[in-house]
């Protein structure tokens, strides 16, 4: 299996070659080519060594391939050495199989720009490191792929520099880069804190050695692990974009739509799932941190969903939804369904990517307007588009069959199952949100009447270089629920769940360590199945009545609901009931409670305020720098006493 | 009397060239600054290449008073290494300046040879000798520029405060002699560790002013305002030097006598002074890095940024373990090459523009010179301590190595204070790299400068790829 | 004799010698001045450590004294130097004057 060392070969050669030469080869075509290619290479080595894993029986598939010694200092040894089995593989596949879509997206998409070659050498980079997070056998690589991947979306998203951007205390493209690094800085903090713990404790960072003798090691729900989760789960805050340290993904809007596609929806961001994924042995160990990651998850899938109710960027209604389908997964991890989190990943970097792509091409063919109220009717003037989008949002709404009723609805069903019944009703609440948005998000850009000005602004289709991806993804979008299938809906058609028999060696350590509900719920998920698919087409169907004939709507039948006809319009009546009673405060606690005051005010507020702390003092503590000699030496001499009174008091 | 010829053959040669034959040739061939130059280059080539010959050769020499090999010898080779670098950088830099006479690298090379004297040595006596011959050479190089009032200020500061600063040093030593009756290491470890000191009121005494002495030649706080003027003052090319080879010499001389008066396991005065080390180790930081963001030039940006690498070097010491140790060794040698790859760009651009080093001057660096702003930013990324720079292995050895030993608040400090130099290492690759020029473009060649920047970018990337190139070196000690 | 005066004389006086020296250091303002109370502290230690020297019969640290006044000549050199550099420049020996580099 020695061929796995080339997986993140590729894209390495690929940022070598364009960033060395980007310059000089001057001809988007071949730069495009080989950026793609590389990553269609590793794709095709990954594909090669799933197929040889699939004949492999399931206890073989797990190996260890080392490159070389990166480190060896006494007792302190890492390795470069990739892990190479279902999990990782799993990830890989996504990573490199959408990856390349979007890197061959961006050849169209990025056409023209100045800095074209620049773009694919970061892609690059991007992907090489993001490969090295999840191939990594050990904590340290994947640490560096961790901040490769942090400083790839940085020099990413302020890819456009000179461009103005609206973000929330942010005017401009190159302070949300730094905003992003910085947040992420802060979750990084706690993965560097809990790798020291952990080699202090078992003496290695190998992934393989802690999760077979962590239970030997740690006493479960102990002080130790419940600390080390919880400052894993910190970083995993911070890169996957969860309260308190979500502040940053709207904001990384700013770079360009491919990246917002593949860096802030498809991958980078669910590496805070893998993290916990790969760790899961220790996560179970402590209860206490599972029921924290639970918690934290599910409020960021409802308070984010709300919030995408109510914005107008057809990119950060994206965004907002990204971090609260996120927000589901870590709500799976914390009740213990972790190949439902991974399941979800998997959907949602299908979808996601496909909605971004989305519009990414709306984007381009609007002349880069991204604001929805200024859309409306592009059906017609770009029907690929649109039939691809709407596919993706039947697919994150959990519309039945799509892929993402089947990871949603396994999501769900596990918070009631191992959560109980507040986890499940938040959750079905995002989820309804979640329909409610993406409709809103659909109807105003495609349906109805442009509201743009048509004379001057010209929709047009984008190239095949951008639709052929879109089309794949959508497909992809639609089947790709077919690997998880649930037993409850594959015990009557003989379809046994793939995904969860592939993964079953990965999480076996954790699962084994997690009170199972045993017993038949056949009828109780079944129930629910239809429960959810019911909140999902409610959704839609309210988000539909509003919206379908753009934004006036809903003002123009508060005009008519003073006059006699209102009776007549029984259909809308019930729509206005519904809207004061259930749309108008939700939007408006979303608008004027979680968004500016919960997300603007204290989430913000607390990374912001930090940052002016030590800005002023450090306007303080600079003075003390007067410049005079002898204040110096004053200083030192009274550090000199402080010292010796200090020693001298001690002794005796 | 024993010599150990063969290991001591680094410091002959060093002596040898610089006082016997430059001297003399200084003396007959006035004002020929090309060949004093390739001269020096060519003995600290040679003393280089001789310390590596001779690294297999452990002991001691000259009575005792000096080791020789192995760690001594790798700083040997690191101190040349630093004095070539910053030679070639400095040659055009002084050319611009019209600055350039040829005592310039007689001092430079005298301060080499005062550095490689402290990490040889094995006694009080051949400590201060070294330490002082590196630091006189020092007032004089900061103060160059002798009609440039920045430079004079640089100098007089340095020199008052370094000389304030040598008087408690060899006074610490003083009572370091009178409380154990001897100025060896290995006597002064043997009286400390046995607690068979004559006076241990003394030997309290002598420890504390040691640590004071030493904290102020590498910048720890409350002894570190001199450095943030003085490297703002000094000729850039001096700043880069000094900034790193002489700290590291201040280091590299820190080790050995702390383990010798602070022994592991003797409680007492040990375990207070290692608690003050750590309180000044993490307030140190956290000055550094805290002030550094208040700055808008980046030459002082990065003098406030040495101050804090102060600190992180300082948790080796606290840890005062085998392990602590290597991790100095190793993140010393990454500060050396990334902090003075970013002061030899920085001396670089200050020459080129002509009107300082404002962080104004960096904006659309990306567009004017690619390369310089890609290898700058690697150095800011290296000193931010993000993989796979050196600067973030040598971190998470020093992190380490106070986590072992139980200060485990004080990496929580110090890692919070990384996540605060983040701010002012990225707002320079912002400048850099998302802002446009207001319309400048210059061309004009690097000369020798080009060669210490790229081989400093080299070693960070090598160090953080390969960082084995270096442990397994430092596992051999 | 060494004998006929306990040690703790010596060292008093090299201790009140040595504070002298800091205080000059701290509160005068004449670059000359300070640097004369520099080598006051380094006298005084050169009056410790041949206090201990001769007290406990080793040689070495009369050995020292010598480095110590050597070093010391050196300093004067490079010191009176840069003072007279800071003249030309700017006209004045005063510390606080200097404080073009600050914050």
């Amino acid at each position: 299996m020695n061929i796995a060392a080339l997986i993140p070969l590729f894209p390495l050669i690929g940022f070598a070659i364009i960033g060395l030469f980007g310059k000089k080869l001057k001809n988007e075509k071949l730069i495009g080519i080989i950026g793609s290619g590389a990553i269609l290479a590793s794709f095709a080595v990954a594909g090669t060594l799933f197929v040889q894993m699939l004949g492999m029986p399931a206890e073989d598939r797990l190996s260890i391939v080392k490159v070389y010694t990166w480190i060896a200092t006494g007792s302190f040894t890492v390795d470069i050495a990739y892990q190479i089995d279902q999990l990782s593989l799993l990830f890989t596949l996504i990573i490199t199989g959408i990856g390349f879509l979007i890197h061959v997206y961006s050849i169209g998409y990025m056409h023209g720009d100045k800095s074209f070659p620049r773009f694919f050498a970061y892609l690059n980079l991007f992907v090489f490191m993001m490969l090295n997070l999840v191939l990594a056998s050990n904590f340290l690589l994947t640490f560096l792929g961790w901040e490769g991947v942090g400083l790839a979306s940085y020099l990413l998203i302020g890819f456009w520099y000179d461009k103005k951007f609206d973000g929330s205390h942010i005017t401009w493209t190159g302070d949300a880069a730094k905003k992003a690094f910085i947040v992420n800085r802060i979750g990084d903090f706690g993965v560097l804190i809990a790798m020291f713990m952990l080699f202090n404790l078992f003496g290695t960072l190998d992934y393989t050695t802690i999760n077979d003798s962590a239970t030997v090691v740690l006493s479960p729900n102990g002080t130790a692990v419940i600390l080390i989760t919880l400052a894993l789960f910190l970083g995993c805050t911070g890169k996957s974009a969860q309260i308190p340290l979500s502040v940053w993904l709207p904001d990384a809007m700013a770079g360009p739509t491919p990246v917002s596609a593949l860096i802030h929806a498809a991958t980078m961001v669910t590496s805070g799932i893998f993290l916990v994924s790969r760790t899961n042995v220790l996560f179970a160990l402590a209860p206490t941190t599972m029921a924290i990651v639970a918690g934290i998850g599910i409020s960021t899938a409802l308070i984010a969903g709300t919030i995408g109710i109510v914005q107008n960027d057809i990119k950060k209604v994206l965004a907002y939804s990204t971090v609260s389908q996120l927000g589901f997964m870590f709500a799976a991890l914390g009740v213990g369904a972790f190949t439902a989190a991974v399941f979800h990943v998997m959907t949602h970097a299908f979808f996601k990517a496909l909605l971004f792509l989305g519009s990414g091409s709306v984007i381009h063919g609007m002349h880069h307007e991204q604001d929805i109220q200024k859309m409306g009717g592009l059906k017609k003037h770009m029907p690929i588009t649109y039939r691809t989008f709407f596919i993706g949002t039947l697919a994150i709404s959990g519309i039945p069959f799509f892929s993402g009723f089947f990871s949603k609805d396994e999501i769900l069903w596990y918070s009631f199952l191992n959560g109980g019944m507040l986890i499940w009703g938040i959750g079905a609440l995002a989820a309804f949100c979640t329909a409610f948005y993406m409709w809103r998000v659909t109807s105003l850009t495609f349906h109805g009447e442009e509201r743009f000005d048509v004379a001057h602004v010209h929709p047009h289709e984008s190239p095949k270089t951008m639709t052929v991806p879109l089309i794949i993804l959508a497909v992809l979008s639609v089947v790709g629920g077919l690997v998880g299938i649930p037993h409850v809906l594959g015990h009557y058609l003989h379809i046994p769940n793939l995904l969860e028999s592939w993964l079953e060696p990965v999480f076996a350590g954790g699962s084994a360590l997690i009170r199972q509900h045993t017993g038949d719920h056949t009828s109780t998920e079944l129930t629910l199945m239809t429960v959810s698919t019911v909140i999902a087409i409610a959704g839609i169907m309210l988000a539909r009545s509003i919206y379908s004939g753009g934004p006036e709507k809903s003002d123009a039948l508060k005009q008519k609901f003073s006059t006699l006809h209102k009776i007549l319009w029984n259909k809308y009546y019930i729509d206005e009931i519904y809207h004061m009673a259930f749309v108008g405060p939700i939007l408006a606690a979303s608008r004027d409670f979680l968004w500016k005051i919960v997300d603007v005010v204290v989430i913000d507020g607390i990374v912001n305020g930090s940052a002016t702390v030590v800005g002023a003092t450090a306007s303080v503590l600079r003075k003390a720098q007067s410049g005079v000699a002898q204040n110096y030496a004053l200083v030192m001499l009274i550090g000199i006493m402080a010292l010796l009174s200090l020693v001298l008091y001690s002794t005796h | 009397m024993n010599i150990d010829f063969f290991g001591s053959l680094p410091l002959v040669a060093i002596w040898l060239a610089l006082g016997a034959i430059g001297i003399v040739i200084q003396a007959f061939v006035r004002n020929n600054t090309k060949l004093v130059f390739g001269y020096y280059v060519g003995t600290l080539a040679l003393t280089a290449f001789l310390a590596i010959l001779s690294s297999g050769a452990k002991g001691s020499s000259f009575g005792g008073m000096i080791v020789l090999g192995g760690y001594a010898a790798y700083f040997d080779v690191l101190f040349c290494g630093a004095g070539i670098l910053a030679m070639l950088a400095a040659r055009p830099y002084l050319d611009r300046l019209n600055a350039e006479l040829d005592e310039f690298y007689t001092l430079m090379v005298s301060a080499v040879a005062g550095m490689m004297l402290m990490a040889h040595a094995s006694n009080l006596v051949v400590l201060f000798v070294g330490v002082e011959l590196m630091s006189i050479s020092f007032y004089v190089m900061a103060g160059f520029l002798r009609t440039d009032i920045k430079s004079v200020e640089s100098a007089l500061k340095y020199f008052l405060l370094g000389a304030f600063a040598t008087g408690f040093l060899v006074y610490g030593m003083a009572m370091l002699y009178g409380g154990t009756g001897s100025l060896d290491y290995v006597e002064i470890g043997k009286a400390v560790s046995n607690g068979t000191a004559t006076y241990p009121m003394f030997l309290a005494i002598g420890t504390v002013l040691m640590a004071a002495g030493l904290s102020f030649k590498v910048a720890a706080f409350p002894f570190h305002q001199w450095a943030p003027d003085v490297y703002d003052g000094a000729p850039t090319v001096v700043t880069a030097f000094m900034s790193t080879a002489g700290k590291a010499a201040a280091f590299s001389a820190f080790n050995p006598v702390f383990a010798a008066i602070m022994p592991d396991g003797v409680g007492g005065i040990t375990d207070t002074m290692r608690l003050a080390l750590a309180v000044m180790a993490a307030v140190t930081m956290l000055v550094g890095n805290i002030t550094a963001i208040a700055q808008t030039s980046v030459k002082r940006m990065l003098a406030f940024s040495s101050v804090a690498h102060a600190g992180y070097l300082m948790m080796g010491i606290v840890a005062g373990t085998a392990y602590g140790h290597s991790a100095i060794v190793f993140y010393l040698t990454a500060y050396m090459f990334m902090q003075m790859g970013s002061f030899v760009i920085v001396g670089y651009l200050e020459r080129e523009q002509g009107d300082g080093s404002d962080i104004e001057n960096y904006s659309g660096l990306s567009k004017q010179h690619p390369m310089l702003a890609a290898m700058m930013a690697m150095f800011m990324f290296s000193l931010a301590g993000i993989p796979p720079f050196a600067g973030f292995f040598g971190k998470y050895m020093l992190f380490y190595a106070a986590i072992q030993s139980g200060y485990t608040w004080l990496t929580i400090v110090a890692v919070a204070s990384s996540v605060i130099s983040v701010y002012f290492y990225l707002g320079l690759i912002v400048k850099m790299y998302f802002t446009d020029a207001p319309g400048k473009k210059t061309t004009f060649a690097t000369g020798t400068a080009g060669f210490t920047i790229a081989i400093c970018s080299v070693a960070i990337l090598l160090l953080g790829i390969f960082p084995w190139l270096l442990t397994n070196i430092i596992s051999t000690w | 004799m060494p004998t006929s005066i306990p040690l703790d004389y010596y060292l008093i006086l090299s201790a009140v010698l040595f504070v002298t020296g800091v205080v000059g250091v701290i509160t005068r303002r004449n670059a000359i001045v300070i640097f004369m109370s520099i080598e006051l502290m380094l006298n005084a230690v050169n009056l410790s450590m041949v206090a201990f020297s001769a007290y406990s019969g080793d040689i070495a640290g009369q050995m020292f004294v010598f480095f110590i006044m050597a070093v010391a000549a050196a300093e004067a050199a490079v010191g009176l130097a840069i003072v007279l550099s800071l003249f030309r420049n700017k006209q004045t020996v005063y510390v606080d004057e200097v404080n073009l580099m600050k914050w």
